[in-house]
């Protein structure tokens, strides 16, 4: 589904991301964890063709995303609050992105059912424009936000941070259900090795800009990383 | 501390995104600035000779007449053009500086301003005249620091009006209603001004009313920003109640139709973009002061060509130029999102023409001058959806300032949608249809004129499949850089 290929990223003749080859099967569920600088963020920029590639290219679904734009339809992504649109209120934001993804409101609003826990009834119908909501509440519109006509890669960059515990919760149960689903390849990233080994079923850790580890969760594998970690 | 302060503004100034894609923007702005300076100068020494000549009244007695209105242009000319002063304060919040001396920088900021030692090119080299000239020194001095006092009060006055709606309201309606009176012969405040102009150099004592009136002003704004210096008050914003609105109309135009929702969304719910809007509805009456020959200089076909691209392009000219800098603040999203680059921009491409037309058509009351000068707008409007439109889009992919649409309301935040950057810009925009109107004017007719700009715009927007393609590449070219850019918030 995801295959990256001698993928190098130079700042002013500083790597910080350098991979010769990852490939992220259809279906899987993907942890990505490392520290701060380790190029995590990098990573799902390039995958999302928001930074140029200094050498090497990232193909979603045989679709190499910095030459064409055929990857959009399938890709769903929450990076930074700056995937949000802060004039608009929840609802519209979802049902902007249900039209741009071809949803109709009626499936849409069904999706928001769903999901009406994991709002804890904070975000529908309180007559506030995005930009007003606080930050753990702005996190929840654009993860739930991805979900929108079903999309087979979904990127979350950081989705527990700023999260309270509750919500930790109810997000790793829906992170959970996506990877049961086998159309479905999640990636996640995070700085929480338990969050992180809980829902994905195959762990990258990176460090510098590398790839250092990259297993198949187990019993061991908190251990293992919690291990690689420690100082 | 200040030195500090002023070591922050230029490090924020230095290593500003703007500053190293706009060199030549900001040469281009100097060279307007030494200009204006010129001109002020040549003005402050000539002027007094000037009217000596031509009226044989003293000359200070005319300028003290006049100075209301060279005060109020002042005023209305800052409120357009000069931008607030920004500063980063929230991380300042928590450091052992005083509440104070951050009030004290931001608004002491300003007082450097190009809009404020301008006039001292004006004034410096009057009072000399004036002082060679054999009037009383201790006079001159004291008219010259009252004068200052009151362009310094604009300019506090000024940061006032842009802080509060109420005040800018309140100033504007005194001013419109002064400047009515005196039009319509019911009241003319001159007379009673220039006793008070001249009486600051004839007397040893009026210099205190505008020395107390820029003090008290200071003191207000200040007053205001130190009770706004909390995050929950001024640097917070305000939160508006929402309503949630479908526009369901647009529906109908599918994903184009999402778009122009949003946009419509993004205009009327930012108070940057309503600037704007209001802006633009200002520039179909533009036009008024050409064809009504209020203005010598105005007349003849080039200038009222110039009129009629801005009438029926006031709104793509401000509203357009910072396309794609609109979405600066959830660029990503747009970039990442299930669109296509073409259809982005040619939402962005019918909001014009949408907004063009609805000017065109607003703008027919022009009828009452004649059907050749309507007929001459609609070619301006045909001109600007042909060709402008994408000159507009084009020049907005090299724009890569960010706009804050969120933090707006803030006290010390950059409001300003109108800038003299994003003026000088358009110029280009205008020159094409002035010259084409004008060959047609003299060698056929004032319709021939219209008609050859008419025909240019068609042209034009029969190459919008090929314009757009073009555009297209020169966006993704730009887009890693743009995304970049868009990153760094002001």
């Amino acid at each position: 589904m995801i295959q990256i290929n001698n993928l190098k990223k130079v700042y002013n003749g500083v790597t910080v991301l350098n991979i010769d080859h990852l490939e992220i099967k259809k279906g899987e569920s993907f942890g990505l964890v490392g520290n701060n600088g380790a190029g995590k963020t990098t990573l799902f920029s390039l995958l999302l063709d928001l930074i140029e590639p200094t050498t090497g290219a990232v193909k979603l679904n045989n679709v190499q995303v910095n030459e064409s734009e055929a990857w959009k339809p399938f890709t769903a992504a929450f990076v930074d609050e700056s995937f949000l649109i802060g004039y608009l209120t929840p609802e519209e934001y979802f049902y902007f992105i249900g039209e741009l993804r071809g949803q109709n409101r009626a499936s849409v609003d069904e999706l928001l059912i769903k999901h009406k826990d994991f709002f804890n009834g904070e975000i529908l119908n309180k007559k506030k424009y995005l930009r007003d909501l606080s930050k753990g509440n702005q996190k929840k519109v654009g993860i739930i936000a991805t979900l929108i006509g079903n999309p087979e890669i979904i990127i979350l960059d950081e989705p527990f941070a700023n999260l309270d515990p509750t919500t930790q919760f109810r997000l790793k149960k829906i992170i959970k259900d996506l990877a049961d689903d086998k159309d479905v390849t999640i990636l996640v990233s995070s700085h929480d090795l338990a969050h992180t080994t809980e829902v994905s079923d195959r762990i990258v850790a990176m460090h510098k800009g590398q790839v250092v580890k990259d297993i198949y969760t187990s019993e061991e594998t908190l251990k293992e990383l919690e291990e690689f970690f420690a100082v | 501390m200040f030195k500090k302060f002023l070591w922050l503004e230029w490090k924020s100034f230095t290593r500003s995104s703007a500053f190293a894609t706009n060199v030549a923007l900001k040469v281009l702005m100097i060279l307007v600035a030494l200009y204006f300076s010129a001109m002020f100068l040549l003005l402050g020494v000539g002027s007094f000779y000037i009217i000596r000549e031509s009226t044989s009244v003293d000359p200070l007695i005319i300028i003290s007449q006049f100075a209301i209105y060279y005060l109020v242009f002042d005023l209305l000319f800052r409120y357009f053009m000069q931008k607030m002063p920004v500063i980063n304060i929230r991380p300042l919040l928590t450091l052992p500086i005083k509440r104070g001396t951050i009030v004290n920088f931001a608004l002491g900021k300003t007082a450097v301003s190009f809009f404020n030692i301008m006039h001292a090119f004006f004034f410096v080299p009057f009072s000399i005249v004036l002082l060679i000239e054999g009037y009383d020194p201790l006079g001159v001095v004291l008219w010259h620091i009252s004068m200052m006092a009151l362009i310094y009060s604009n300019n506090f006055i000024n940061i006032l009006a842009d802080d509060k709606d109420a005040i800018f309201y309140t100033v504007a309606t005194i001013i419109v209603g002064l400047g009515a009176t005196q039009y319509y012969g019911v009241f003319d405040i001159t007379p009673y001004t220039q006793v008070f102009f001249h009486g600051l150099y004839a007397t040893y004592y009026l210099w205190v009313i505008p020395v107390a009136l820029v003090a008290g002003i200071y003191y207000g704004c200040y007053k205001l920003f130190s009770k706004e210096l909390y995050l929950d008050t001024g640097l917070k914003g305000k939160h508006e109640v929402a309503q949630t609105q479908d526009f369901k109309w647009l529906n109908q135009f599918g994903t184009m139709g999402t778009f122009l929702k949003n946009d419509i969304k993004l205009i009327l719910r930012n108070k940057r973009s309503k600037t704007t809007l209001l802006m633009s509805g200002l520039f179909i009456f533009y036009g008024l002061l050409f064809f009504t020959n209020a203005i010598e200089i105005y007349q003849g076909p080039f200038w009222s060509m110039f009129a009629g691209i801005f009438v029926t392009g006031g709104f793509m000219m401000t509203f357009g130029q910072f396309v794609p800098s609109w979405d600066s603040a959830y660029y990503p999203l747009m970039m990442s999102q299930n669109i296509q680059y073409r259809e982005y921009i040619a939402s962005k491409w019918w909001l014009m023409v949408i907004g063009t037309t609805a000017s065109a058509l607003i703008a027919s009351f022009y009828l009452y001058f004649g059907l050749d000068t309507y007929l001459m707008l609609l070619a301006g409007a045909v001109y600007n959806i042909g060709v402008n439109s994408h000159l507009v889009l084009l020049g907005g992919a090299f724009i890569k300032t960010p706009i804050d649409l969120t933090t707006s309301k803030q006290a010390f935040g950059d409001k300003k949608a109108f800038n003299l950057k994003t003026f000088l810009i358009s110029l280009p925009k205008m020159l094409v249809p002035m010259a084409l109107y004008g060959i047609g004017f003299y060698i056929f007719s004032p319709t021939a004129g219209a008609l050859f700009v008419a025909v240019a715009g068609v042209l034009g927007f029969a190459f919008r499949n090929k314009a757009f393609a073009q555009i297209e590449k020169i966006y993704k070219r730009e887009k890693y850089d743009t995304l970049a850019a868009y990153k760094q918030k002001n």
